[in-house]
């Protein structure tokens, strides 16, 4: 059946069968390999998006269950050449080692930050437990977060 | 690369399109709200609906209010809903106890109470919170509508009164006054099912309880109605005496198997901790004088 899913601004349409999961027609349709398919049970984590702004597990949700919604994936995170401040924070603190999990934990961790600009390492480390890093990061990414959030509070201060 | 059996699809638009939808298609119809139970089921081939109705779009069963005597959630309404409502928390505070609890906040985002308990699976949270503070479920068929209790309502492992026909309308919560609740679970990491989990809810009248209600997760093949214990703490003065007395009736009616969370034993004594550690916390409560 024709779904048409708006994908990080862009109205982005195809026939696709009805089980078609939505982290694959975000891979295949417009090709945002960004987003990554790991566990296929809801368990990892790795393919988070956002749907309406909030963090989901696109390998739990159709693509036709998606039509109507606003996601956003990992690819619209740098803008104009400029990094979110999770992504400066990834870098910075060296929040990723074999970098699979990488999307779906700085998804979900700019979902925190919309919602929580200042959380403690206790929020962090709730916020981003439906993740699991294999190379056992959790620790850079807990000060990644952190990174993110003090950095974007200090640029709203000078802005 | 795990993929659902082919099924059709439509997306509903009122619940009576629901009930229609699911008259016509009969057994092979199946209703998806969250998703984050059947998909898995569905991917792995336990589950292979013919056709697939969404509910996603009816926020009319979207709520958690107060209604008279009553609060009424809607049976769409998200666990990160009832995990932040002050409504519940005020009333029925074994409701936030257990959603920090459940799957981790991403799930939780999708997750529905009436998904929840429509799968009835024996070591969810929410079957067991209900049944301890004595819920009633509203269910709605092509003839009408019904409303049953918790006892009622779980007929067997993942299996419910909600029929073929039928959608899971609303959850129903009493409010009487003296309440306090508490719901304990334990797990092997953060997200995980409970290796064992206890909810319990208590009345209190003239500093004894005039009524209590107990249901335990994970440690039998249904959610487990403590109602032994139940009528043991009835008109009684809360002592940690009683409260361990329960905890052995928790104990001894339990009947859990022996996985990779834990042998029989272990779990055994596990219930009968968790339901003495909720009774103490849900009766601090509703004395006010939990620290």
């Amino acid at each position: 059946m024709k779904v048409s899913i708006s994908i990080n601004g862009e109205n982005v349409s195809r026939d696709v069968e009805p089980r078609q999961l939505l982290v694959h027609y975000i891979r295949e349709t417009p090709g945002l390999t960004g987003t990554h398919w790991g566990c296929d049970t809801s368990n990892c984590g790795a393919c988070v998006v956002l749907m309406d702004g909030k963090p989901v597990k696109s390998c739990t949700i159709l693509a036709v269950m998606s039509e109507g919604h606003e996601i956003a994936t990992v690819e619209s995170l740098e803008v104009d050449g400029e990094l979110d401040p999770i992504q400066a924070g990834f870098h910075e603190q060296h929040a990723l080692h074999c970098g699979f999990c990488t999307p779906g934990m700085m998804m979900t961790a700019r979902a925190l930050l919309d919602e929580n600009p200042d959380p403690t390492d206790h929020e962090i480390r709730t916020a981003i437990s439906g993740g699991i890093c294999r190379c056992t990061g959790y620790k850079n990414i807990v000060a990644a977060v952190r990174w993110a959030a003090d950095h974007q509070a200090a640029a709203k201060q000078e802005a | 690369m795990q993929t659902p059996a082919s099924f059709e699809y439509e997306r509903a638009t009122s619940v009576d399109g629901v009930i229609a939808a699911l008259k016509k298609r009969g057994s092979g119809a199946r209703v998806i709200a969250g998703g984050h139970s059947l998909m898995p089921m569905m991917k792995l081939r336990l589950a292979k609906p013919e056709y697939l109705i969404d509910i996603n779009d009816l926020t009319e069963l979207s709520y958690i209010r107060e209604e008279g005597e009553e609060i009424a959630i809607g049976a769409l309404t998200r666990h990160v809903e009832l995990l932040n409502s002050e409504l519940l928390a005020e009333h029925f505070p074994l409701f936030r106890d257990a959603e920090q609890v459940i799957a981790d906040p991403v799930v939780r985002n999708r997750g529905t109470i009436g998904g929840s308990l429509c799968q009835a699976d024996a070591a969810e949270d929410l079957s067991a919170v209900c049944s301890a503070v004595k819920a009633k479920a509203v269910i709605r068929g092509a003839d009408g509508e019904r409303t049953v209790s918790m006892e009622e309502f779980h007929v067997g492992p993942y299996t419910t009164a909600v029929g073929a026909g039928d959608l899971l309308i609303e959850v129903r919560l009493p409010l009487r006054a003296g309440a306090g609740s508490a719901h304990e679970k334990v797990e092997r990491r953060a997200g995980d099912w409970a290796i064992a989990a206890a909810s319990a809810a208590v009345w209190m009248d003239g500093g004894k309880i005039a009524e209590a209600g107990i249901a335990l997760s994970a440690v039998g093949l249904t959610t487990i109605h403590l109602s032994r214990a139940e009528q043991l703490l009835k008109g009684k003065a809360p002592t940690d005496e009683l409260f361990v007395e329960a905890g052995e009736i928790a104990s001894t009616d339990c009947s859990p198997s022996a996985d990779g969370r834990g042998p029989v034993d272990y779990k055994r004594h596990l219930a009968g901790v968790l339901t003495g550690r909720a009774l103490r916390r849900a009766v601090s409560r509703a004395l006010h004088q939990e620290a």
